[in-house]
């Protein structure tokens, strides 16, 4: 075929033209797919914070309390036994009462105690404790609101709905306004949230527990299936010959990345507590379990990563000599390390957003202590936040987003080491 | 086939050719260092060279020719044992060195690669500094007792590989910033660090622009007074510059040996000549 100069360049031209578009097409697909994934985040986030932002603030109210011995030792026989158990509520009340001179009768008294946290009677218990001092005394305390206040200050009851409906009484509205109006009842930072344990009660409920058994539960983790992942993916890949068994070992591992997590919960249940007997509800056995499930997730990223490490550096170093550990640990491992810590990294945010295997060993108990050690009783955020959802009080919706919050302040962490660790190790000569 | 054993040499210069060796030319040279007898490789039981069986000596360089694919890297990479680390590579035959055989179950393959070193087609610096990538044979190797020392072998390894007064002011920068001539030598320099008896070179010039080659050429040429070298090359003119001796390898055989000059002006082997000639290749 000859085709004269002129033709050909005309053709060229027109499919040219077709290429220029279809490249336009191809960049506005990308944008749009980029900028609805950023939509959703965007909407995620904004509704997330819009829900969960309100929780970080709790409604305290200042009253006037007398450590009144007649109430709380009134032979004046009482141990610190008995103290421990006296009736602060009581006292709580008298408190409110004096506020309230003109409240009569049993179910007018019950609906101003309601007002007030049943913490607020803990804290008076606590603060006698300290100093058997302050018996005879009284003191200006600061105590948390009951969540119904909570909830209305914060705007999320509304005044306009019939009495029947409400969850707050016209009586209480008027108490509530008048505590407002003079000062001792407002919104402040709600410390308890972020030092507290779980609680039944939602404006006593703290976030904290779940965070120290997550940090118990993931340090774990990262502490069994890094070492182990690694190894094994150098094993797989720098040692072991290709044969009938690496090749099974191998499918097994793709196969295991596959499982759904709910399996490991199970294995965990039966192999850890009934055969080993290992304590329910504990960290050490959630990181049991977690580690199962990240290992094979590291393993692959690790192998590809070592995978990726160019031969020219394995052969350069056994070319002078160096033994294969050598060359491992010298030039191949340093070269994989980003790799390895990305793949870590993702396991283990994995790991952070499992909640149905750790269902499965127990960690969705009701646990109020926060954990000191690896085998106490613990539960985790993803789990803690499980459980708010599932609660009825309207205080926990926004406990709930707010635990969300924390969670994801946890992954966003984790992932910015990730990526310090990452240009710690990545040099590019 | 046979050599005469100088009086005061072991036997060993004189190992037996095998009788079905078809190679023409002189094999065996006196005084050798390092005597392939009968070497075959296979990879996954495809059969890449046959029956090699060739010599080499001290203060020499032997040159390797011959179309690609003909076996000259795998040859070469048997002699300090690199095809081990290939899955389903097979080495038979014996190949020993100073009357060790380096195939034997009790060599181990750590000192034997420190005593023969080997320069890739492929520049290959670690991913470290100039001086660490110098340092890291006698480190491993434990050659210098201390810094001092180390820093001495640094020196005279950069030195003797002509990469010196090139890189002295910036020992600390990455061997990978270096241009591919530099890096080369630096990989020389590496290797000579350890102070090997045999270095290896397979076309390490191939990656490498004419004036890059010819320093390194130069330097093949020095490093021959210390060194038993024997290099892969797929140039012709090359092997006929550094070389003393030329092996030319044709599908797995080694079909002709000779001394340099002769092989490329008066050929035995009508397939040596044709390649020479430029009849293929
Ligand atoms: N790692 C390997 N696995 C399988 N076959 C190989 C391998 N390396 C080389 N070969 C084969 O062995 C033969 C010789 O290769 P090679 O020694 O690299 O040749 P040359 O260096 O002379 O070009 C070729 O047919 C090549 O395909
Ligand atoms: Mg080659």
């Amino acid at each position: 075929m000859n085709r004269s100069v002129a033709e050909t360049r005309e053709r060229v031209e027109k499919s040219l033209k077709r290429r220029r578009w279809a490249e336009l097409r191809f960049k506005t697909y990308g944008l749009c797919a980029v900028l609805l994934g950023l939509s959703f985040v965007v909407l995620l986030f904004g509704s997330l914070i819009a829900q969960g932002w309100s929780a970080f603030r709790q409604a305290y109210v200042v009253i006037e309390v007398h450590y009144d011995p007649a109430v709380l030792n009134p032979e004046g026989t009482a141990t610190a036994d008995d103290l421990a158990v006296a009736d602060y509520a009581a006292l709580v009340r008298t408190s409110l009462k004096t506020r309230f001179p003109d409240v009569e009768g049993r179910a007018a008294t019950k609906q101003l105690a309601a007002l007030v946290s049943n913490s607020a009677a803990q804290t008076m218990q606590k603060r006698l404790a300290e100093d058997p001092k302050r018996m005879g005394q009284r003191e200006t305390l600061r105590v948390l609101a009951s969540d119904k206040v909570d909830q209305l200050l914060k705007g999320r009851i509304d005044r306009t709905v019939p009495e029947a409906d409400r969850a707050v009484s016209d009586q209480q509205l008027a108490w509530i306004d008048a505590l407002v109006k003079d000062g001792s009842l407002s919104l402040a930072f709600n410390k308890g949230f972020f030092t507290q344990g779980d609680s039944r009660e939602p404006e006593q409920a703290g976030v904290w527990g779940a965070v120290v058994g997550t940090l118990y539960t993931l340090a774990m983790t990262l502490a069994l299936s890094f070492p182990i992942a690694v190894a094994a993916a150098i094993y797989l890949e720098e040692f072991a010959r290709r044969n009938r068994w690496t090749d099974l070992i191998e499918v097994n591992i793709n196969n295991l990345a596959a499982v759904p997590s709910i399996v490991f919960g199970l294995l965990g249940l039966a192999v850890f507590l009934n055969i080993f007997g290992m304590p329910r509800s504990a960290p050490l056995v959630g990181g049991l379990v977690l580690t199962l499930l990240t290992l094979p997730t590291i393993i692959i990223a690790s192998r590809a990563a070592l995978k990726a490490v160019p031969p020219s550096i394995r052969e350069a170093a056994l070319g002078m000599g160096a033994s294969k550990v050598q060359m491992v640990t010298h030039h191949v491992l340093p070269l994989a390390m980003p790799g390895i810590l990305t793949g870590t990294i993702i396991g283990m945010a994995r790991a952070l957003g499992e909640t149905a295997p750790l269902l499965m060993i127990g960690m969705v108990a009701f646990i109020v202590d926060v954990p000191k050690g690896l085998t106490d009783p613990a539960t985790v955020l993803p789990v803690q936040i499980f459980l708010w959802a599932d609660s009825p009080e309207r205080a926990f919706i926004e406990r709930t987003s707010a635990a969300i919050l924390v969670l994801l302040l946890f992954l966003v962490v984790m992932n910015a080491t990730a990526v310090i660790l990452r240009n710690r190790f990545e040099r590019r000569w | 086939m046979s050599s005469a054993t100088a009086p005061n040499e072991p036997a060993v210069a004189g190992l037996p050719v095998p009788v079905n060796c078809k190679t023409v030319g002189r094999v065996t040279v006196d005084n050798a260092l390092l005597s392939a007898r009968g070497v075959n490789v296979f990879y996954s039981g495809k059969q890449a060279i046959q029956e090699v069986s060739i010599d080499i000596s001290r203060n020499e360089v032997l040159a390797m020719i011959g179309p690609s694919g003909c076996g000259k890297s795998t040859f070469l990479r048997c002699l300090n044992r690199m095809n081990d680390t290939i899955e389903g590579a097979r080495v038979t035959g014996s190949i020993v060195l100073d009357g060790q055989d380096i195939y034997d179950k009790r060599q181990d393959v750590v000192q034997l690669r420190a005593r023969v070193g080997m320069v890739f087609q492929k520049p290959n610096p670690f991913p470290k500094s100039i001086y660490e990538n110098v340092a890291y044979g006698p480190r491993i190797h434990g050659l210098a007792a201390d810094r001092v020392e180390l820093d001495e072998i640094v020196h005279t390894s950069l030195q003797r590989a002509g990469l010196w007064d090139e890189v002295k002011d910036r020992l600390n920068n990455p061997g990978t910033s270096l241009s591919g001539g530099q890096q080369q030598r630096l990989c020389i320099a590496r290797t000579i660090a350890v102070n090997p008896e045999v270095i290896l070179m397979d076309e390490p010039c191939s990656a490498l622009d004419p004036i890059a080659t010819a320093r390194i050429e130069d330097l093949i040429d020095e490093l021959r007074a210390s060194y038993a070298i024997a290099i892969v090359t797929h140039s012709m003119q090359q092997a006929a510059r550094v070389s003393q001796r030329t092996a030319y390898f044709h599908l797995g055989d080694l079909i002709e040996v000779g001394e340099t000059d002769r092989i490329f002006t008066n050929p035995r082997h009508k397939l040596t000549e044709d390649y020479i000639t430029g009849r293929f290749g």
